[in-house]
């Protein structure tokens, strides 16, 4: 959590890219020189099925307040099938967040190509805004990690 | 059932078709049934004990034991051959060293729930029909035996055993429960109240790991909770985020592996209901990917190594259900 001058929240968001698709359509936003806002913080992983879900659980832990995975389309995964068993992994843990109480809205999996800076800023800006007006994490967060 | 239980074993010891017997014996007290390895006759007569607190299920015992020489015995109840199937398909256990000699049962007890009713100091119990009656150093007690059973009996999925050489009795079917009833409830309730319920469970764990050791889904001998750079090694949890976090990747370490045995909750010294967890991923799997049975076959695909082109996106969790 970071708090800017006018005291308005500012969340944490991780954002999980592949380096094949979702990365580069990173890339490809910033020489575009498309905004997306600074409360996202990128960390590259070879594919979307590279994310298991104590990587997310971990985010949260350090103090994220959004956690979002972006890889290839259904089809595109540079290892084939990657993000197929992602997108079930993800489903499954995303639900149990859910069941035990945790803001659904603070976890997304979508799906970038490298084509598409447009729709990294665009689903950036959106996810940063939905995370804006739940709040900092306070279900999943560790207390001890809290930066004051 | 008892008797039956150990002539066969003898049988089979003299035969020679087994060197071992994995079987159970008393604990402490009556009610604790531990289980144990026979390999002897008389080792049987002094110790066995199958009555209706035994409710270990001794399948992961069968990982190492069916490593070593020779056959190994044991008497697997329904549930329990599930889970002896899972580990055969995920080649955890070589089955061919293994024989399996399957017997009914009609739901197994928890002394907990007798304590509950004050009654203390058991030494024994007597089903009769419907009222169970209970020996203690105080003299006798009674009380319906469907207040006694185990919960993980009172929703059992299964009565049909799905591996074993040999039957004692007759095998039984596939059943409807109600496993699925509180699972619902709590979809129903509100993200507040599912917080606060889950809370409330999870911050009694004291991290004793026996839910995982239990588990015959659990069988990595490098366990992520065991590493000691992973800062949550055996130890009690210090906050909430640690609670949640070893239930969810417990959970989801077994996801689509878990047969519901119920193992988890059973020992759960501090009542967590474990199985609600796992449930949540069965029901969520049944849902989304189709029916599926951990353990009823040894060759199908698990969910989670498996996909189709037009598997449901992520986003369904945040479309379906009560915020
Ligand atoms: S998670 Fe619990 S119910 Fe599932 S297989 Fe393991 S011990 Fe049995
Ligand atoms: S058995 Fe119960 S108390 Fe022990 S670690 Fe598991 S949930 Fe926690
Ligand atoms: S490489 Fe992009 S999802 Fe697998």
């Amino acid at each position: 959590m970071q708090v800017n001058d006018n005291k308005e929240f500012q969340p944490l968001i991780v954002a999980f890219c592949c380096n094949w698709c979702s990365y580069a359509g990173a890339d490809l936003s910033g020489t575009n020189r498309l905004n997306y806002p600074t409360n996202v913080k990128i960390i590259r992983v070879p594919c979307s099925c590279r994310v298991n879900p104590m990587f997310i659980l971990r985010a949260f832990q350090k103090g994220a307040d959004g956690v979002i995975l972006c890889g290839c389309h259904p089809g595109d995964c540079h290892y084939t099938s990657g993000n197929y068993f992602t997108r079930r992994r993800m489903t499954l843990l995303f639900s149990m967040l859910d069941f035990l109480g945790i803001e659904r809205d603070r976890t997304r999996v979508e799906w970038v190509s490298a084509a598409e800076g447009a729709k990294f800023a665009a689903t950036m800006n959106e996810f940063t805004e939905a995370v804006k007006k739940l709040g900092p994490n306070r279900r999943l967060e560790d207390l001890r990690c809290r930066k004051q | 059932m008892q008797e039956a239980i150990i002539s066969k074993a003898k049988q089979l010891l003299a035969d020679g078709t087994v060197n071992r017997v994995i079987g159970w014996k008393k604990g402490e007290f009556a009610y604790d049934i531990t289980p144990a390895i026979f390999e002897s006759a008389e080792e049987i007569d002094a110790e066995f004990v199958y009555d209706d607190f035994t409710s270990a299920n001794v399948s992961k015992y069968l990982v190492k034991e069916s490593k070593k020489e020779g056959k190994i015995l044991a008497f697997l109840k329904p549930c329990d051959t599930y889970s002896l199937n899972q580990l055969t398909k995920e080649h955890r256990v070589n089955r061919d060293n293994i024989y399996v000699v399957g017997i009914p049962s009609d739901g197994k007890l928890d002394a907990e729930k007798i304590k509950a009713k004050g009654i203390t100091g058991i030494i024994g119990v007597e089903r009769n029909g419907d009222t169970l009656k209970i020996n203690t150093i105080y003299g006798e007690e009674t009380m319906p035996v469907s207040e006694a059973m185990s919960n993980k009996c009172l929703s059992c999925k299964s009565k049909k055993h799905v591996t074993y050489d040999e039957l004692i009795g007759e095998d039984g079917e596939v059943i409807e429960s109600d496993r699925f009833d509180m699972v619902e409830k709590l979809e129903n309730m509100t993200s507040q109240e599912r917080y606060d319920f889950w809370k409330n469970e999870l911050s009694k764990c004291i991290r004793c790991n026996a839910c995982r050791n239990v588990c015959p889904a659990c069988t990595c001998e490098n366990c992520v909770f065991d590493n000691p750079d992973s800062g949550i090694q055996n130890k009690a949890a210090s906050d909430s985020f640690e609670e949640n976090m070893f239930h969810i990747i417990r959970a989801f370490h077994v996801a689509g592996r878990c047969t519901d045995c119920g193992e988890c909750s059973r020992v759960c010294p501090q009542n967590i209901p474990l199985h609600l967890l796992n449930r949540k991923f069965i029901k969520d799997i049944n849902s989304l990917y189709g029916e599926y049975q951990a353990g009823e076959d040894t060759t199908s695909r698990a969910p989670l190594n498996d996909y189709t082109q037009d598997d449901c996106e992520a986003s369904i969790v945040h479309e379906r259900g009560v915020e």
